[in-house]
């Protein structure tokens, strides 16, 4: 909004009210507010989650990190988080590279090569309703789907692990990659693809020489920004992981993650596990931070 | 300046509005419908749900119950957000002390927990003490170990892998099933020991009773512990197990009632495991409702604490315990309900008692 329109806004009949109420000031107001609300819950939350986290950084110091030891039972108390660590992160880190050749070519069937035709837009709508799906049902299709088609692959432990939770990730997350990277791919200039195809390259030597090295930081940026929701999830991977409180022995073991530890525990938690419980959740806090850092600071760097 | 003296008469307004709808709530409170809340274990909630609706519609009082765990129910009760709370584990003599005021408890029903098992064709297995302790600790990993077929001479135990399916969250039912493996071994109590969540040395863990009963009518070859209301009212395969007297005997309600047959202490605070009653099943056990013994506080009004216990008193006579079977929990036996009404007249408020 220009000056002159607020001002002729002032000078209107009944100027006394507007200027009590004025509109540009209410919202101000209220856009100040909400902020002031959105840093007040953001503090408050960091601020619980380190209070509530102390009393057991408190006891096992760092050891609570590389300690792979969670023994709840009375008496011989010890609670390490490197289970759930390890967990979280093979989870994801395979959710990822499963994602990858999966969601990079859909980007590239929608953005590049079939942009615009009746099958990417069908396609298209379909990755979105992936992103809808709520994750308790992809847990019960993992469950009653995927998992008796693995035991009949072979799997051990009846299909159940971190393989199998790996697998639901990567679905989980394909259209949140596939979306971003499409979108950045679209955005590639026409002058520039035109430009090479003038100088006589092919179809693929455009994408691969113009396209995808415009769209890079794009591209990493959801793959970034993926990888910090397989990080996250919770429900369909506590369904399917297995929830053994151990370093996972193999990519086909059996294991637990950050997220699925506390969805699972908190209920019954007093004391140092209440305690150990909420520091899980201050870590996996710090390693989504991280991960969000490092995909801003790639944007910035590349884009 | 102006937009800190609208911001302050925004707060003031809104704190104005809340006051007067909180002075109204509490007129209502005293002299219409009690609310009574209350939250704790998931392991009656079948049963709970059942008789608290039916007192509301027969007396009035309105009735809300949490299944937030029993850890969920001891909290909610120090925190005095309820009115009372619910638990499998019975406070122990430290965990009573560190309560704000001094706790009673009242037994409620009686539960078991059942060993299920997913073998297609094999009906009736028959567990040892020995043999729990083998396959829970990892030791027996095949269905067809000589040691089992040994024991259940006549079944067709297949080859296939043993899956030992526990609990991933903190639960009630396997406090009750640790305090039992750890009366009969010795080595598991070394091990393992007894608690809400345990260190398990095999076997993937699931969440809730409904989860665990889930994944084991999901998978050929598994085997774990669950409520018995829910291995009852799902029809799972359920193992006999061994009792303190050497009888193989299958989780019922009459013999789950048996356990509860020998000397109760006045506080009721007592596992009910390896019972030495013969008939017995051996893996029951009583579930508690807390409350505090003085009622009269953060300002409690008269009504709300009468209102607390005479529900109580209800749920323990034979009105609300003769439902009890028809969502699979054993009553209380007599003496026990005697002993709950005994404790429900040392409540006071003010001092005086509330129930005569």
């Amino acid at each position: 909004m220009n000056n002159s329109t607020v001002k002729s806004f002032n000078k209107s009949p009944i100027g006394g009210f507007r200027g009590l109420f004025n509109s540009d000031k209410i919202t101000k107001g209220v856009l100040l507010l909400s902020s002031f609300v959105i840093l007040f819950v953001a503090g408050g939350m960091i601020f619980s989650l380190v209070e509530g986290a102390i009393p057991a950084l408190k006891s096992f110091g760092l050891r609570f990190i590389w300690s792979n030891n969670w023994n709840p039972t009375e008496g011989k108390e010890n609670y390490g988080a490197l289970p759930f660590i390890a967990g979280t992160i093979i989870t994801s880190v395979a959710a990822l590279l499963i994602s990858l050749p999966l969601s990079f070519s859909v980007s590239l069937f929608l953005g590049e090569y079939y942009r615009g035709t009746r099958m990417a837009k069908i396609l298209g709508t379909m990755v979105d309703l992936l992103a809808g799906i709520p994750s308790i049902v992809y847990g019960l299709w993992g469950f009653y789907v995927l998992r008796p088609l693995l035991i009949d692959l072979g799997l051990p432990n009846q299909g159940f692990g971190i393989f199998t939770a790996s697998i639901i990730l990567a679905i989980m997350i394909i259209p949140y990659a596939t979306s971003l990277s499409n979108e950045i791919i679209t955005m590639v200039p026409n002058e520039l693809k035109e430009a090479a195809y003038s100088l006589g390259a092919t179809r693929s030597e455009v994408i691969f020489n113009v396209v995808v090295p415009s769209a890079r930081s794009g591209i990493i940026a959801g793959y970034i920004l993926s990888f910090g929701r397989a990080l996250g999830e919770t429900m369909a991977v506590t369904m399917l992981v297995g929830n053994a409180n151990i370093v996972p022995d193999g990519f086909f073991g059996t294991g637990n993650t950050m997220a699925s530890v506390i969805a699972n525990q908190f209920g019954e938690a007093d004391g140092l596990k209440l305690s150990s419980l909420i520091a899980i959740g201050l870590l996996l806090f710090l390693l989504t931070g991280i991960i969000n850092a490092i995909g801003k600071f790639i944007i910035k760097r590349m884009g | 300046m102006k937009n800190l003296a609208l911001l302050i008469l925004t707060v003031f307004i809104l704190g104005a509005c809340s006051n007067s709808s909180n002075k109204q709530g509490g007129e209502k409170a005293g002299t219409s419908k009690v609310t009574l809340t209350a939250a704790g274990a998931t392991f009656p909630m079948p049963y709970y749900n059942m008789v608290f609706k039916n007192y509301t519609s027969e007396f009035g009082t309105l009735l809300t119950y949490g299944g937030i765990g029993s850890g969920g129910g001891i909290r909610s009760l120090t925190d005095k957000v309820v009115d009372f709370g619910a638990t499998d584990a019975y406070l122990s003599d430290d965990k009573l002390a560190e309560m704000p005021a001094e706790v009673v408890h009242i037994p409620t029903v009686l539960g078991a927990v059942v060993i299920a098992y997913n073998l297609p064709g094999v009906d009736d297995l028959k567990l040892s003490n020995e043999l729990l302790e083998k396959i829970f600790m990892g030791e027996i990993t095949n269905w067809n170990d000589p040691a089992i077929k040994a024991n259940n001479e006549g079944l067709a135990l297949p080859d296939m892998e043993i899956t030992f399916v526990h609990r991933s969250d903190g639960s009630g039912t396997t406090y009750i099933f640790s305090d039992y493996m750890t009366k009969i071994s010795p080595k598991w109590a070394d091990a393992i020991g007894t608690g809400k969540s345990l260190q398990w040395p095999v076997g993937m863990g699931a969440k809730g009773n409904p989860g665990v009963a889930g994944t084991i009518s999901q998978t050929e070859g598994a085997i774990g512990y669950i409520g018995s209301e829910y291995a009852f009212a799902q029809k799972i395969q359920t193992a006999l197990v061994q009792n303190s007297a050497g009888n193989y005997i299958e989780p019922s309600i009459a013999s789950v009632s048996a356990a509860a047959k020998g000397e109760i202490p006045a506080d009721t605070r007592i596992m009910l495991t390896n019972s030495a009653d013969p008939e017995s099943y051996p893996i029951s056990g009583f579930t508690w409702i807390i409350l505090y013994k003085e009622q009269n506080y953060d300002g409690r009004s008269k009504d709300q604490a009468l209102a607390t216990v005479t529900f109580l008193d209800w749920l323990v006579s034979a009105d609300a315990q003769g439902d009890a079977e028809k969502v699979h929990y054993a009553p209380l036996p007599d003496a026990a309900a005697e002993k709950a009404k005994a404790i429900l007249r040392s409540v006071t408020f003010g001092g005086q008692p509330l129930l005569k």
